[in-house]
């Protein structure tokens, strides 16, 4: 009986990991696709399901429609705009009449700011996800930005009185100053402590 | 056992106010057996504190309806994991965690301090057993107590809200607590140099790790808030500028910005009433971050139930911002600084200018917070203030501090010069402008995401390029192979380049969220077998084909689950299931409203996010909200990259004495290549 040796056996194992990889591809369980659409079954118990939904329509899809609900806040209490929360809390029983009426004044052919201003002028101006850019308000948007360059001006300022009043204190200590170094070597050193510094 | 809490509450309380008393009489009159009372009051309320903590987790384990708290957050199907996160998930509960977290933090400080720094720690016992004191008396004299019982027992309790029961809710709280609590122990080393007038740099030497660990904390607390939300609440964001984010958001801002300017106090003695301002105010903002969640000031969705606690809250802000800020302007002629700036273009001054930025940011975030008050006081009509309005404002703001986040690290300290500026630039900024081009080649037109880009891409080549430098610097002095000089280039300088580590957190975390911009959705109605397609920002297209409707019962919920076959450009690549989920009782009775349980398939391009609304009049044709978010992973991918690098700057050795060591290392090889004859 001939011994197996050690380039026969790695050939034969090799060979029987190519016949093998493929057939355990071949046996993996494929899922099925779902070929066309099939029965709509009734659900075992429809109230665990939530509140029963209307179909989405061609509106609830409507970018304008978005735009207009992404700037008016829900009056439920939630904090969200209305459009985030109709699609998030399917529970509020508050963003589909907004919806509703935001659906129906477009229809009525108003446009977007007249929509928002019909809603302020229904619910005041808390309506609104962000107030409006006027009067008091409008120092809201820019307070904080005016506030940092201010700051920073007079941060410049106090900084060129520092400088004026420098006293250029002593290099670090150096301490390949005291054998002579040249000015290549300081440079490497330098360079080296650079990157040893906290 | 409750009762053991409560008589636990009230030892504590007495321990805390013993302690508060005798450590500042002890300090003030240099009297060492207050002195040691105080300390050993420190670590008995600690004790007495966890007592509490496990009578509660006792009776929250055990049902024991008839306490309140346990009736009122707990049930008999409630996982086990969770009835532990009983503890915080209530106001009540949360105070207690609070103030023994706290207790233990002041033991730890009082055990764990060096010898060189002992001097600070009878004021500081006197401190944090003051705060914890207070917290102590809002459960006790404000209707707060979690060992309450009720005049009869009810059969189950009412359970924990259904959003909490999520992983991230377990660890995001504790984490988010740990980091506003552990501020008050570099708040109390402050106060104590403050009171004591050793206002060297020793204080901020002791405060190092504490700071750095509230930091880590908050960091990692915010991050994993973030996930909860996107993994939970269903609206496919994970930030919303409400107020209680805000408010977390606060002290981590002025918590970075202390953690840059006290290296120019370290290096050069400057600084020294910016940094403890800024530590005060850290602290403060911490507190006012509890008054916000607590008082119902300010409307959140995060807020616990509106009730009494928050006017003592209210109250202790004033008073501790009063106290604190009237002994620091006292103190104010011994905060000299020890050197003064040499030059505009220096590493000192761009971390003056971060510094700004960051509690300009601070100031901004506080102030979109405070408006709607603010406005309501001066108009006299309400409004809100919500995401519109504070993208509009922090976007830009929060653009610059990235910029600053690479321009910092390329200025050298003290001065620099002209060359030097164009040689430190030089490849970051290219790097900018390359990242800049390709976006553009790629087809993005969007201002705020295209600077986004640029300016990450420039952070980013400075990282780079610091690396390269150093371990360039370690490779050639000392021939070290490659991955052994970088390894022993972080090692050894762990705070400068951990430091780089969350900057690099930083710009992945900038890029994710610039990818928000291009977030699609879509909903849909669909039958079985029906499909619906939605374009990715990325130029492919999915189709979601609607496979039916399941439902099933699980431990504590009645589930009801939808289940979508995704394909990418018609090629199949899985299943998503979302659910509706009728939370119920022991007997099977509903206890909240039905909650949503997204379907998320994550890659490192895009999250496909998908949303069962509902179905429609008990079918299985199901109204469906699909959304595709583009580089949401990268957020949490950017949030643990920020920790690590914070892990690698406070992770112990590699201080001032290795520093030293391998600067005199050098020296001493150049010196001894001198020596050699030519």
């Amino acid at each position: 009986m001939s011994a197996v040796d050690r380039r026969g056996f790695l050939r034969a194992s090799a060979t029987s990991l190519c016949a093998v990889v493929p057939a355990f591809a071949l046996l993996r369980p494929v899922q099925d696709t779902v070929p066309t659409a099939g029965p709509s079954g009734r659900l075992w118990d429809p109230n665990r399901a939530g509140p029963s939904l209307q179909p989405v329509t061609a509106e609830d899809n409507d970018a304008a429609i978005q735009a207009i609900e992404k700037r008016l806040k829900c009056t439920c209490g939630c904090g969200l705009d209305v459009y985030t929360c109709r699609t998030t809390d399917f529970t509020c029983p508050v963003s589909p009449k907004m919806h509703a009426h935001v659906i129906a004044l477009t229809k009525s052919g108003m446009s977007g700011e007249a929509i928002v201003a019909q809603f302020v002028s229904e619910h005041g101006l808390e309506i609104l996800m962000a107030p409006p850019k006027h009067g008091f308000n409008l120092a809201g948007y820019f307070t904080p930005a005016i506030t940092i360059l201010a700051a920073a001006a007079i941060l410049l300022v106090v900084m060129r009185r520092w400088v004026r009043h420098a006293t250029p204190t002593p290099a670090a200590s150096d301490p390949a100053g005291g054998a002579g170094a040249s000015p290549v070597e300081l440079e490497r050193l330098r360079e080296a402590l650079r990157h040893t510094e906290a | 056992m409750t009762l053991l809490g409560s008589l636990a509450l009230w030892v504590a309380f007495l321990l805390g106010a013993w302690g508060a008393i005798t450590g500042f009489l002890g300090a003030s009159r240099g009297r060492g057996d207050l002195i040691a009372s105080s300390r050993h009051a420190v670590f008995a309320m600690c004790g007495a504190l966890l007592v509490a903590v496990l009578s509660l987790e006792v009776a929250l384990f055990r049902h024991d309806f008839n306490v309140e708290y346990v009736a009122a957050y707990t049930s008999r199907n409630l996982p086990t994991f969770y009835i532990w996160s009983g503890l915080y998930a209530g106001q009540k509960g949360s105070l207690l965690f609070w103030a023994t977290v706290l207790s233990i933090f002041g033991a730890l400080a009082q055990w764990l301090t060096a010898p060189r720094h002992r001097v600070y720690l009878p004021y500081v016992g006197a401190i944090t057993s003051l705060v914890a004191a207070f917290f102590i008396s809002v459960m006790l004299f404000g209707h707060s107590n979690p060992f309450e019982r009720l005049p009869y027992t009810p059969i189950d309790g009412r359970g924990l809200n259904p959003q909490l029961q999520n992983p991230g809710m377990v660890f995001h709280p504790p984490m988010l607590y740990l980091g506003y609590i552990s501020i008050t122990i570099p708040f109390a080393f402050a106060m104590s140099a403050l009171l004591s007038k050793r206002l060297d740099t020793d204080w901020l030497v002791a405060i190092r790790k504490w700071t750095l660990l509230s930091w880590l904390f908050l960091s990692v607390g915010i991050c994993l808030g973030m996930w909860w939300a996107y993994v939970e609440l269903g609206w496919g964001g994970y930030w919303a500028w409400d107020p209680v984010e805000n408010a977390s958001l606060l002290p981590w801002l002025t918590m970075t910005a202390f953690l840059h300017s006290v290296m120019i106090q370290e290096k050069r003695g400057m600084l020294k009433k910016w940094n403890l301002g800024l530590i005060i105010g850290s602290w403060l903002l911490s507190i006012f971050g509890t008054f916000i969640t607590r008082s119902g000031v300010i409307a959140s969705v995060h807020s616990f139930t509106q009730s009494s606690v928050g006017y003592f809250f209210g109250a202790f802000l004033v008073v501790s911002a009063v106290a604190s800020f009237w002994i620091y302007a006292k103190r104010l002629p011994l905060l000299q600084a020890e050197a003064s700036l040499e030059s505009l273009v220096s590493r000192e001054a761009s971390f003056l200018f971060n510094n700004l930025l960051l509690v300009g940011v601070a100031f901004s975030v506080l102030w979109g917070t405070l408006f709607p008050i603010i406005s309501e006081a001066v108009t006299g009509t309400k409004i809100t203030v919500k995401a519109p309005f504070f993208n509009q404002v922090n976007i830009p703001l929060g653009l610059a501090l990235l910029a600053f986040t690479g321009i910092g690290p390329l200025i050298a300290w003290r001065r620099s010069s002209l060359p030097n500026l164009r040689r430190q630039f030089a490849l970051p900024a290219a790097g900018g402008v390359l990242g800049l081009l390709v976006v553009l080649a790629g087809g993005m037109r969007d201002f705020y995401p295209l600077v986004a880009v640029t300016l990450g891409s420039f952070v980013l080549v400075t990282v780079v390029q610091e690396f390269v430098r150093g371990v360039s610097a370690r490779h050639r002095q000392y021939s070290e192979a490659w991955l052994l000089a970088l390894g022993r280039l972080i090692s050894r300088n762990r705070r400068r380049y951990g430091g780089y580590i969350v900057h690099v957190g930083i710009v992945i975390l900038f890029i994710a969220f610039a990818g928000m911009a291009f977030k699609t959705e879509t909903e849909a109605t669909l039958r079985p077998g029906e499909s619906v397609s939605l374009r990715s920002p990325y130029g492919w297209t999915y189709t979601f084909t609607h496979l039916g409707v399941s439902q099933y019962d699980a431990l504590n919920r009645q589930v009801t689950a939808a289940t979508v076959e995704v394909a990418r450009n018609g090629k199949r690549i899985g299943l998503l299931s979302t659910e509706k989920r009728q939370h119920v009782d022991a007997e099977g009775n509903p206890t909240f409203q039905p909650s949503t349980e997204v379907g998320i398939r994550s890659d490192l391009r895009e999250d496909l996010y998908v949303v069962l609304a509902g179905v429609v009049n008990g079918t299985e044709q199901a109204v469906y909200r699909f959304t595709i978010n583009p580089l949401v992973w990268w957020v949490w991918y950017g949030g643990m990259v920020l920790a690590l690098g914070g892990l690698i700057v406070m992770w112990p050795g590699g201080g001032a004495i290795a520093v030293r060591r391998a600067q005199a290392g050098y020296a001493v090889k150049l010196v001894a290549e001198k020596a050699k004859p030519a």
